[in-house]
This record gives structure tokens, C-alpha cells and sequence, in this order.
């Protein structure tokens, strides 16, 4: 009896299905059968996000709460976990893009192939889970427990194929990082447990405290959160980890972890009742520097997923100058951009659920399939992954912001908030709809980029010319994820529905402010006209031309012997905007000397760099490296002097508090 | 209804005789007589008689480029009053929707043009998409001061707000709003000297060079759907430089066309006078439109 009571409370369904999701790869650590082991944790995976998805819409559209109370005797107290409109908000990317990737997974990282494939299996569905309890928790030691557990699996996923350098190399880059932020989130819910007196998080609203400690808990936050969401300059980690990692990872990394980071922030923002101004002005700030940075370094990349690495730093941007503009609003009375801001923000974290995974896998099946990651080694795959190359269009078109995609719908929610403050005294925040627009401007030169190098024009390789189509458990996700993102774009009313209950979690009293100031029904008669219009469009000229299309080669300018090799490639297509924004983005070009009357053959190579990293941070730790040698005489490897550090360690702070 | 109507004729039957009368100007600079003004139309014409000549290398994606940019441009259309009469679409946000969906059809021309693998179309889009990003924050700096002039978000009042008493007070503010979205009109239509339609040189070009390949009712396609953006950005330039309402609809309809058929005649002059810039001073041309319109903002404000 009490099991089928829990059955049908869709709380208890979604706590089975975390649990559900973080054992979904122990059966395959067992079987001795790979695949069987793989489809398992598929199946599990799908049956997880089929008990958790419908839940979630229930208790977020039917204003459920649910919290749940484990009394347990460790040190630090009973632990709460909970359900409330924010938490279940950021539950639902976690359910959308787990199931998606594993059963991307069945198709990419087959058992047959890859070695690691059991492992990778396990701590997919491990990070999966680890990213749910932290988003539930609400208690600060459970909930780093739970972080640190979701930066490891991350790390072992990211490191899957560590033969390679250069995996091994971005996965210390990322654990590095990961333990830097996690040491301000430490710091952060110490100092909480100082003033509170517990590890249980305080109820919103409620931590009143002075101007000066609230602005510390404020940078601990941002230091730690904003590290993992990739706010630039704490974003050193992420385009080599995302880039590195299997695609399906990546994905979830991308689609789902940077996610995590945006509800720290916004969790921490909830415990305050007063929110300053400047926090407003910070996060806009940091918010519109990292996504114009962002996407500027994108469009110099070369490498296919880490272009979509930094754009995934341009849309947090995007999303922390809505929470930017939500504080500012609230800050300062204006009730309509702080819903603006704060709606946009919400919607943009959706979309960006739906788009960038949907690149990502794309971009795994065009690896898959041209065997490289280089776009200037590929060309001409749209006759060979037809359907592939069709989702990946729909989802360039939909991170580029443009209509009738989601993109634009969310977009056009902070141009809204933006604009409107053009009618304030000061006009400040209004600068940021420019900003928003060169965004918008150099995003189409780096997915047309990567659109028209990757899938268009001629191959430029062998392998590229003998790619095949990916399997359809691959195109399955793509196709559901790109349904979504038309969706969305259509009709954004569905989506906003998921984003009202969060919104009003978090501010109750934006409630009478929140109606928009566009009728949705625009987006539907906007996009639909164009695709009615561009249909018949096609049908006319596609009958009109039937009987009389001729075949030729493309017009060469009278050079009769073109190859695939003079086609422009993607490092040409962008050095033209790199080389117009000069320091932003640092790309090394290093060609051969020609010499005498007739030279040899010459190579030229185009690598865009990271300045930050190797230019700043990586000298500065070599540096700081050589100065503490001595330290690492205390590090050798010996378990059992380990131990007595640590027994050491304890008495000395037994010592200390008595 | 009557005006939507007008506005639907006026919209779809106008914007070739621009390039005719841009065409006439130009060779009465040259001294020579010219092609008629009506050149354009039997241009397009014939085209749409043509047969098509596809090139080996392009898929769907070649086709669907002049499809989705007249599609996208043609529901343009629709958002931008023209004269003293109102769209026929008019919502919060809408003048977002307009710079957007110009740039849904420029992502669709450039994806076209990268499909026919040919390394000047690839150039040609690397530029157009590098110009137009400068471009676009000139447009929004543009439509902030007009939004704070007029307190609305539409382009429909916007637009409309701007009239004589308006020009009285701020001036020197719209003066150098227009000289701004003058830059972005010769810009964004390929015009000198920014680009120039006629040369023969495909290295040189921008627009031209990206639709090198298309053909026939294509290409037909691609011609009207250049005329109708030079004609809707043309048509935001004229609504503000023509503050004056006569108060007879059918009069204002003539200002309007008036108005339109003066400013191809200015973007005739302007091409004959000047020369075609080096392709590094663009950019510079560029950010100083957009500083022109950043100061029309702080004019408002101060």
C-alpha cells in the first residue's frame, strides 16, 4: 500500500527517478555483454525521464511543492531536499538531455568500439543523477557532496579517451578549475553556516545581513557558480574540456552543467531579502563581456566543437545579463525589466537545452563520419548526411537567435527589456540592445561558418567525401530536439508556461508586472508566414524550373580546373572578422619562407589561441610551480603518511576549538 | 483596408523602379541617355522565362538561399509604415522582428553562396556577414533614439511620431540619426561605395559575387528581393527625412512615393560622385555611422 501511495505522488516519482538514473549504469559495470549492458542503461535512462518528466510539468503547472526530510545522524544535521518551483524548473533539462544522450550514446559510443564505453556509461547516468541532487538539495554540506560528485563524473566522462594528450590535458585544466570554484562554494556555505548556524540553506528571502557580508557571499557565488556556467574570465576550462569530451557528453556538459552554475547563482540571489543595485550592474556587465568575447573568439575557431564551446560561453553570457537585468529592475522599481529580464533569462536557459545539445550531437555524428573535428577537413556532407545536415541547419538558425526559431522568441524578451529603458532618465541599460545585436551579428558569421564549411561546397578530404549518414537512434534525439526548437519558436507560450511558476518562486511580488508586452501569437504568425511564404515560394519556382534545369560545374571565373582545395575554407571565412577585431581575438598564422624562382612546396597553419590561458594564467602557474617545489616533497604517493596528515590535521584543529 | 491594399500594391510593385531611376540618374551623370526606367521590370521579366542552370555542387540548401531572403523580406514588408499610413502588422517589439528577419535572409543567402563551393562566393559571404554585423548595432543605436523620442516600440508610431515640431526640437539629433542609417542603407544594399553592382571583377564584390550562380527565376528572386530591402530600409529613411502629413491620405501617398524616388536619386548621385572604398576603410565607414547614431542618442538624452 505505501509503495503505490508513493506511486502516485509525483514528488516521491521524481526523487525514484534521480535514484532511477544514477543506477543506470551499474548493471552494464556487471554484464559481462557490453551492449546489453548499454541498452540497459538506456532503457533505464528513457524510463527515468518518462516517471520524472511528467511529474515535473505537474508540480511546476499545477504549483506543486514537495520537501522531504532525511534524519540521519551525521555531523552536519538533517538534510533537507526539496522541490520548489526553481528547483523543478532546473530539473527539466537534466530529464530532457540525459535520456537524449543515451540514446545518442547507443549509436556514437558504441560497446563494440570503444573500450571505455562502461565506464562512460556509468558516470553519464552518475553526473546525471549528481546534477539532480544538487539541484534539490537544501543543505550546504549535502549539496557540495553532491557537486563534487558531479565535477569527478564529469571529469572521468570528460577523460574517456585519455590516451590522447590533449584529453589528458583539458581534463586537468577542468578538475583544476572545477576545485577552484568548488573552494569558493566551500568558503560560501561556511560562512553561510556561520551566520545561520546550520548547514540547512535559509528560506528565501530570509538571510537579512550587512551590506558589506552580503556583497562577500555575493562574490563567493559568483566566483564559484559563475565558474562553472563559464562566465568569461573564469571560463579558461571550458572550451577544451567540452571540445575534448565524447560528443554526447558534451552535450550534457554543455546543455545541462553550465546550467547548474545559473541556479547556484540564482539560489543564492533567493536567500537575500535586499539585493543591491550593483549586483544588477555586475552580472549585466559580466554577462554582456563574456557573451560578446564569447562568440567573437567563436567565430576564429576552426575546431568544430569548440566553436560551439564558446558560443555555449556567449548564451550563459546572454542568460547572466537577463539575471543582471532582473536585479537592476528589482533594484530600482521597475517591475517590467525585472520581469523581462528575469523571463528571458529563464526561457534563454530552455532554449539553450534544446539547441546546443542538438549541435552537439550533430557535430558527433559529422566526427563520426568524417573521422576529424577540423571543419577545414570537411565539406560537402549535406549530400551525405542529408538529415543530419538538415537538423544541424535548423539548430544554426535557432542559436543565431533568428525567427521562426526559440532563439529569437527569448532574445526578443530582453530586446523588450532593453528597449523599454530607453524611455528612463538614463538610458544606460538600453545599450545593451546593441550590444545584443552585435552578438547576434557575429553568431551568423560562426554558424554560417560552420553550416556552409562543414555540410556545403565540395569535401575537402577523402574521408569526408566517403561519410555516411549517422544511425537512427543518433537522428532520433537530433529530430526530437530540433521538433522542440521550432516549437518553441512558434508557439513560446508553451515554453513561458515552464517559466512563470520559477519566476514567480523567485520574486513573488513581479506577479501583477508579469504580462508580456508582445502577444505570442506574433511569433506564430510571424514564423509561419515566412515558412508558408517560403514553401510556396520553393513549390512555384521548383515546377516552374522542372523541365528546364541544366547541370554544370560552379562558375570558376573562367579557371578551368578547379579543385576542393581552392573552396574557402572556415579559417578564411573567419580571419576576415578577426582580423577587423584585432586584439579581441588572437589567431597564430605560420607559413613556410618561399624562396628562389621556383619554390618548393609551403605550409601554412592557422591556430586561434588562447590568450588568457597561455599567455597569463599557464605562466603564472609555472612560475608559482617552481617557487613552491618544496611543497610537493609533502606529496609521494605514500598512503599511509597520507593518513597521518590527516590524523594530524584533526587533532591540531581539536586543539584549536578547545 | 484601402491602405493595406495601397501599402500591399505600393510594396510589391515599386521597388525595381528604384534601381531604374537609381540607373537613369547614374547615366545622366555619365551623359549618357540610359536604360528606361522601367529596365528592371523587363529584367526580371525575362529572367522568369529563363531556364536554370544548377551548379554540380549545391544541394537544396542553393535553392532554398533567394527563396527564404524574399520570404523573410516580404513579411518585412509588412511591419514598415510607409508614409503617414500604418502597417498592416504592427506589435510591441515588431521593429526587432525587422532587423531579424533580414538577417535570417542574409544567413540564407551566405549559406547558399558557401554551397556552390566556389572561393569568391566564399569571399563574398565572409564580407557580407563581417559588414553587416557592424552594420546592425548602427540600425538598433538608431531605433533606441527613436524609441525614446517617441515612447513606443513599434515601428508603426515610432515612425509616425516624428514629425515637424519634432524636427524643430531635436533637430540635430534625427540629422545625424540619418546620416547614420544612410551609411546602413548604402551599406546593407550593396551599394557604392561600399560595393559596386556593375564592376566585372568578382574579387571585388560583395553581393554580386554570392550570387554568381544562380540563375533564371532564381536569380529573379534574388534581384526583387534586393530591390524590396533597398526599398523597406529606404522607406524607414523617408518616413523620418518627410515629417510632413498633408492630411489627404491620397496626397500622402504621393509625398511618400515622392519621397522614395528623391532618395534613389540621392543614392544615384552618391554613386556617381564617389568612388568605391578600399575594402579595409569599410569597416571604419561603419563605426563611424554608428558613433554618428550613439551621438544622436546622447543628443536626446542630455
Amino acid at each position: 500500500m505505501l509503495f503505490f501511495d508513493m506511486m502516485r505522488d509525483p514528488a516521491s516519482l521524481v526523487l525514484c527517478a534521480i535514484a532511477l538514473a544514477g543506477c543506470s549504469g551499474l548493471p552494464g559495470l556487471v554484464l559481462r555483454d557490453g551492449t546489453l549492458g548499454q541498452r540497459l542503461a538506456s532503457v533505464a535512462a528513457l524510463a527515468s525521464s518518462l516517471l520524472a518528466l511528467p511529474s515535473l510539468l505537474y508540480l511546476l503547472l499545477g504549483g506543486g511543492e514537495a520537501s522531504f526530510l532525511l534524519n540521519w545522524n551525521l555531523p552536519f544535521g538533517p538534510c533537507q531536499v526539496a522541490l520548489d518551483p526553481l528547483s523543478l524548473f532546473f530539473l527539466i533539462p537534466i530529464f530532457l538531455v540525459f535520456p537524449a544522450g543515451s540514446l545518442y550514446a547507443l549509436g556514437y559510443w558504441p560497446a563494440a568500439s570503444h573500450s571505455s564505453q562502461r565506464s562512460v556509461t556509468f558516470f553519464y547516468g552518475l553526473l546525471a543523477c549528481a546534477m539532480a541532487l544538487v539541484v534539490v538539495s537544501r543543505n550546504g554540506a549535502l549539496f557540495m557532496m553532491a557537486w563534487e560528485t558531479m565535477a569527478l563524473s564529469g571529469y572521468f566522462l570528460l577523460v574517456a579517451e585519455h590516451r590522447e594528450g590533449e584529453v589528458r590535458g583539458a581534463g586537468t585544466v577542468y578538475l583544476v578549475a572545477s576545485h577552484l570554484g568548488g573552494a569558493a562554494l566551500l568558503v560560501l556555505f561556511a560562512s553561510l553556516f556561520m551566520i545561520t548556524g546550520g548547514f540547512g540553506f535559509p528560506a528565501a528571502g530570509s538571510l537579512a545581513v550587512g551590506a558589506g557580508l552580503a556583497a562577500t557571499l555575493f562574490w563567493l557565488a559568483l566566483a564559484g557558480f559563475g565558474s562553472k556556467a563559464g562566465l568569461m574570465p573564469l571560463h579558461l576550462w571550458l572550451p577544451s574540456a567540452h571540445a575534448n569530451a565524447p560528443s554526447h557528453v558534451s552535450a550534457l556538459l554543455s546543455g545541462v552543467m553550465l546550467k547548474i552554475g545559473v541556479y547556484g547563482i540564482l539560489r543564492v540571489i533567493s536567500f537575500f531579502p535586499e539585493r543591491p543595485l550593483w549586483w544588477g550592474g555586475v552580472l549585466t556587465g559580466a554577462g554582456l563581456a563574456s557573451a560578446v568575447l564569447g562568440i567573437c573568439v567563436a567565430s576564429a575557431q576552426k575546431d568544430i566543437k569548440r566553436l560551439l564551446a564558446y558560443s555555449s560561453i556567449e548564451n550563459l553570457g546572454i542568460i547572466c545579463a537577463g539575471i543582471g537585468m532582473f536585479l537592476l529592475g528589482q533594484g530600482s522599481g521597475n517591475d517590467r525589466l525585472a520581469f523581462l529580464g528575469l523571463a528571458g533569462a529563464l526561457f534563454h536557459v530552455l532554449n539553450h537545452v534544446v539547441f546546443k545539445p542538438l549541435l552537439f550531437f550533430c557535430a558527433g555524428s559529422v566526427m563520426h563520419a568524417a573521422g576529424t573535428r577540423d571543419l577545414d577537413r570537411m565539406g560537402g556532407l549535406a549530400r551525405r548526411l542529408p538529415f543530419t545536415a538538415f537538423f544541424t541547419l535548423c539548430g544554426a538558425v535557432a542559436i543565431c537567435g533568428l525567427p521562426p526559431f526559440n532563439g529569437f522568441a527569448s532574445e526578443m524578451l530582453l530586446y523588450l527589456g532593453f528597449f523599454g529603458e530607453a524611455r528612463a532618465g538614463q538610458p544606460f541599460v538600453a545599450l545593451g540592445a546593441p550590444v545584443l545585436a552585435l552578438v547576434g551579428g557575429v553568431a551568423v558569421i560562426s554558424f554560417v561558418k560552420l553550416y556552409g564549411i562543414a555540410f556545403l561546397g565540395e569535401p575537402r578530404t577523402a574521408e569526408a567525401a566517403g561519410a555516411h549518414e549517422a544511425a537512427g537512434t543518433m537522428l532520433a534525439p537530433i529530430a526530437l530536439l530540433a521538433c522542440l526548437a521550432l516549437t518553441g519558436g512558434l508557439f513560446p507560450q508553451l515554453f513561458l508556461a515552464l517559466v512563470q511558476p520559477a519566476i514567480r518562486g523567485l520574486a513573488p511580488d513581479l506577479a501583477p508586472a508579469a504580462v508580456l508586452p508582445i502577444a505570442p501569437v506574433w511569433f506564430a504568425v510571424a514564423g509561419g508566414s515566412v515558412i508558408c511564404m517560403a514553401a510556396i515560394l520553393f513549390l512555384f519556382l521548383r515546377a516552374k524550373t522542372s523541365g528546364g534545369a541544366a547541370s554544370a560545374p560552379t562558375w570558376g571565373c573562367g579557371y578551368l580546373c578547379p579543385s576542393p582545395r581552392i573552396q574557402y575554407t572556415g579559417s578564411s571565412f573567419g580571419a576576415f572578422f578577426s582580423s577587423l577585431s584585432g586584439p579581441l581575438i588572437r589567431t597564430r598564422i605560420s607559413v613556410g619562407q618561399v624562396a628562389g624562382l621556383t619554390p618548393a612546396a609551403v605550409r601554412l597553419s592557422y591556430h586561434p589561441e588562447e590568450t588568457l590561458l597561455h599567455r597569463v594564467v599557464l605562466p603564472v602557474l609555472s612560475v608559482a610551480g617552481t617557487v613552491c617545489a618544496f611543497v610537493r616533497r609533502l606529496q609521494h604517493g605514500e598512503v599511509q603518511i597520507y593518513i597521518l596528515y590527516i590524523f594530524v590535521t584533526l587533532m591540531l584543529l581539536l586543539l584549536w576549538v578547545h | 483596408m484601402i491602405d493595406t491594399i495601397f501599402h500591399v500594391v505600393l510594396v510589391l510593385a515599386m521597388p525595381p523602379l528604384l534601381l531604374g531611376v537609381i540607373g537613369k540618374t547614374k547615366a545622366a551623370f555619365a551623359g549618357r541617355v540610359g536604360a528606361p526606367f522601367l529596365q528592371p521590370y523587363y529584367d526580371m521579366g525575362r529572367l522568369m522565362k529563363k531556364g536554370i542552370v544548377l551548379s554540380d555542387s549545391t544541394t537544396w540548401i542553393f535553392s532554398a538561399g533567394p527563396v527564404v531572403t524574399l520570404a523573410a523580406t516580404l513579411f518585412a514588408a509588412l511591419l514598415v509604415p510607409l508614409g503617414k499610413h500604418p502597417a498592416p502588422i504592427s506589435f510591441e517589439g515588431d521593429m526587432i522582428l525587422f532587423a531579424y528577419l533580414f538577417a535570417l535572409g542574409r544567413f540564407f543567402t551566405t549559406t547558399a553562396a558557401l554551397d556552390t563551393a566556389s572561393s569568391f562566393e566564399g569571399m563574398g559571404a565572409a564580407r557580407e556577414v563581417s559588414f553587416s554585423c557592424l552594420a546592425e548595432p548602427t540600425l538598433f543605436f538608431a531605433l533606441i533614439t527613436l524609441t525614446r523620442l517617441s515612447g513606443t516600440m513599434s515601428l508603426t508610431p515610432m515612425l509616425q511620431h516624428v514629425t515637424l515640431p519634432v524636427w524643430m526640437g531635436t533637430g540635430a539629433s534625427l540629422i545625424l540619426l540619418l546620416a547614420g542609417l544612410f551609411v546602413v542603407l548604402l551599406a546593407e544594399n550593396c551599394r557604392i561605395p561600399f560595393d559596386d553592382p556593375n564592376t566585372h571583377l568578382e574579387l571585388t564584390m560583395i553581393h554580386e559575387v554570392m550570387v554568381l550562380d544562380h540563375s533564371g527565376p532564381y536569380f529573379c528572386c534574388v534581384l526583387y528581393g534586393a530591390a524590396l530591402k533597398l526599398y523597406l530600409l529606404g522607406a524607414l529613411f523617408v518616413n523620418i527625412a518627410l515629417p510632413f502629413a498633408s492630411g489627404n491620405a491620397y496626397v500622402d501617398w504621393v509625398v511618400f512615393a515622392a519621397g522614395m524616388l528623391l532618395l534613389a536619386v540621392a543614392i544615384g548621385v552618391v554613386e556617381s560622385v564617389m568612388a568605391r572604398l578600399r575594402l579595409i576603410r569599410v569597416p571604419q565607414l561603419l563605426v563611424a555611422a554608428l558613433i554618428l547614431t550613439a551621438f544622436s542618442l546622447v543628443l536626446v538624452v542630455r
